[in-house]
């Protein structure tokens, strides 16, 4: 049993091994191993070359690594916070996303962004921020969240991988949280990244979620359980592109879905996913497509994220609607 | 570290700049900054003569860009004109090995890479956005957003470096292009600092020419531009940029500083841009007319002309035959501009990404349905 983010650590060290063009960069990623020590030990043993404590400048993080990436590197970069991504989102969005089109397939930039992201650490303002729908927005990016420690190890070793430019969201909240990892296994044998994945079974709702949520929406499904109520809880793990075919798969049989994140509501992905099953499943739905999401306020102060968050009771509350239609 | 102080030249703004090739075609064997770097060239006569050919043809070709575009041939155009020997004296001075990352009116220094002019035109008239691969050329996808080019520049500077390939005569160098509204941009700030900490193998190539659309260089700056470098900690050199023996000096010898560890330098090429920003712009609505008659006497190509005649290393039907040859490219160009076929509607979708993805897949199909909907409907 090893934590969600030793697990990180773990795949970065093992895809700086298996790639001698993997380059880590970012602020306080060598020495310190990252202010969530993700990078823990890596500069010590890859060196200052292939671990690089970057300048504090986030769009230096991404335009460095644009030109590392034309050169033939792979550029692993680390944004230290959600909310710190916002300097570097002009190299993102019209230069990482754009640049395979622009160049009509001749320039690949194999970057990956890793973004610890997400609440209820109890941080201050722009530490706990849900930014994923920004970059699922934008063609040219591909963009997934982790949810558990066997994920987390595959996951970032399959986005290193990748030649697309992916944007990797790592729950913060659980960096801490324990499961099987086998550290030996084969990348092959993995989950495609772009994959969903039923993480539990049921008939009588689907509940959709990615990331931090997933805990959140099994532990609904758990309680649901006990009222005679089988919750299908689907992670999503790939936000673009979204893996539709489990999702209108699940519900066609369960008639309905609830979807779960901690970004505001409006114009969020759960919007987004709405509309595609609604033009899906129309005929399997019982009831509207429900959503349960952070309000359509900035990110509150600590004392009150708990209210903000969605939780087990606002998902059962939303799974109790969804029936009462 | 500010190196273009006290150097000779005439004619020059205040602080100096160096120049080597007066606006009266006066040639300075050499010249000496401050910290006691001589910058001089050594051409034979056919370099000197192959100099002009590159500015006549650049200029030439620009023009009959510009011309394309009043015809609707282009969408839109951003002339070089003023800005030849800023663009034919860097890029000449660059060693095949080099990099090149430009902005997006670099036509000269991809002139003189070697590469088929029409190479850009597509991104121009809209069948395309660039499309090209930089390591192939060794010159960079034009770029459009101001200054950001500097940071893909810096990094790939560093790149060079962890594979070895500085400090030494036959190591590599990158420059980055870019202009005096870029300077005030927070990225190309960044990219002075990340060089300078990580003693990259760069030359940021900063063509003064004196405006950023309508807006003077006094709404960019409170000191010289070249001044900059200094607090970043390296040097900063200002050229006369409508110099073509100037700026390939200054730019040689920054280029090979790079290329043997000695990291990056800042070189300001001072110019001026004689045309509008692009085809869009008006430029009489924010500069006078003296002034742009004032810096058409210190044009770039009519000094090399004065001098090549002065020293007596041209025959005399050279000039006519340049222009000949010149205009035999700009037609060969307007001819290949005007064959460059559309895209086809269906490749919308090609190249979002290199490993693809369903959903692309599914509105591919959708839209290829919809196009043959229309089939035989007169559409």
């Amino acid at each position: 049993m090893i934590t969600l983010g030793k697990a990180l650590n773990h795949g970065l060290r093992r895809a700086l091994e298996d790639d001698p063009k993997v380059v880590i960069m970012g602020e306080d990623v060598g020495k310190l191993g990252g202010v969530f020590r993700i990078t823990d030990g890596l500069q010590k043993d890859f060196g200052e070359n292939r671990v690089i404590d970057t300048p504090l400048a986030e769009a230096g993080i991404i335009g460095t690594a644009v030109g590392l990436a034309i050169r033939g590197y792979r550029p692993v970069c680390e944004i230290q916070f959600d909310g710190f991504v916002f300097p570097a989102y002009n190299q993102i969005v019209a230069q990482v996303a754009k640049m395979h089109y622009r160049s009509q397939g001749k320039v690949r930039l194999p970057i990956v962004i890793r973004i610890p992201f997400g609440g209820g650490i109890g941080a201050v303002e722009h530490h706990s921020e849900s930014p994923e729908a920004y970059f699922a927005h934008t063609p040219g990016l591909k963009v997934v969240s982790c949810s558990n420690p066997a994920d987390a190890y595959s996951m970032i070793q399959q986005a290193i991988a990748s030649d697309d430019p992916v944007i990797f969201f790592e729950p913060k909240r659980r960096y801490w949280e324990k499961g099987e990892v086998d550290l030996s296994s084969a990348l092959p044998a993995a989950t495609p990244l772009h994959s969903a994945r039923i993480v539990r079974p049921g008939t009588a709702a689907t509940l959709l979620a990615y990331g931090p949520m997933v805990r959140v929406a099994l532990d609904a499904a758990s309680a649901a359980a006990e009222d005679g109520r089988e919750l299908e809880v689907i992670d999503l793990r790939s936000l673009s592109p979204i893996d539709y075919p489990v999702i209108f798969e699940s519900v066609r049989r369960t008639g309905r879905a609830v979807v779960v994140h901690e970004a505001p509501g409006n114009v969020g992905l759960g919007a987004e996913i709405a509309a595609r099953i609604t033009e899906e499943c129309f005929y399997s739905l019982e009831a509207p497509v429900l959503r349960v999401t952070g309000y359509d306020i900035p990110y509150p102060a600590a004392r009150v994220e708990e209210e903000y968050l969605p939780d087990l009771d606002r998902v059962l509350d939303a799974v109790d609607r969804s029936f009462g239609w | 570290m500010a190196k273009g102080e006290s150097v000779a030249g005439t004619d020059i703004p205040a602080g100096g700049f160096v120049q080597l090739l007066t606006p009266d075609g006066e040639r300075f064997d050499s010249v000496t900054t401050a910290d006691g770097t001589t910058y001089s060239v050594d051409f034979t006569d056919e370099e000197y003569r192959e100099l002009y050919r590159d500015l006549v043809t650049v200029r030439r070709l620009d023009t009959e860009a510009v011309a394309l575009q009043r015809q609707g041939e282009l969408g839109i155009w951003a002339s070089l004109l003023g800005q030849e020997a800023a663009q034919v004296g860097s890029g000449r001075a660059l060693r095949p090995q080099d990099m090149a990352f430009p902005t997006y009116r670099e036509h000269g220094v991809l002139y003189t890479r070697g590469i088929d002019p029409i190479m850009p035109f597509g991104l121009f008239r809209g069948v395309d956005q660039g499309g090209w691969d930089p390591n192939e050329f060794r010159f960079n996808q034009y770029t459009i957003v101001i200054g950001s080019q500097t940071l893909h520049a810096t990094g790939y500077a560093m790149g060079v470096t962890m594979d070895g390939k500085t400090g030494s005569a036959d190591g590599e160098a990158v420059i980055a292009y870019f202009g005096d509204g870029a300077t005030s941009q927070g990225e190309v700030n960044e990219a002075f600092v990340w060089s300078g900490v990580f003693n990259a193998p760069i030359v940021f190539f900063c063509q003064n020419n004196q405006y950023a659309i309508s807006e003077p260089l006094e709404r960019q700056t409170r000191v010289p531009l070249y001044q900059r470098a200094g607090g970043y900690g390296f040097p900063g050199i200002r050229v006369d940029g409508n110099d073509v023996l100037a700026s390939y000096a200054v730019t040689r010898q920054a280029l090979d500083n790079a290329r043997t560890g000695q990291g990056p330098t800042l070189i300001e090429a001072y110019t001026y841009r004689m045309g509008a920003h692009t085809s869009s712009d008006d430029p009489t609505r924010y500069r006078i007319a003296s002034e742009v008659e004032a810096w058409k006497a210190k044009d770039p190509i009519s000094r090399l002309r004065a001098f090549l005649t002065k020293q007596k290393i041209v025959k005399k039907d050279f000039f006519a035959q340049v222009d000949d040859e010149a205009t035999t490219k700009a037609l060969d160009l307007r001819e290949r501009v005007l064959a460059m076929p559309d895209p086809q509607p269906v490749t919308l979708f090609d190249h979002v990404y290199p490993n693809g993805s369903p959903e692309l897949d599914r509105q591919r199909a959708v839209f290829t349905e919809y196009q043959a909907s229309f089939e035989g409907s007169g559409h």
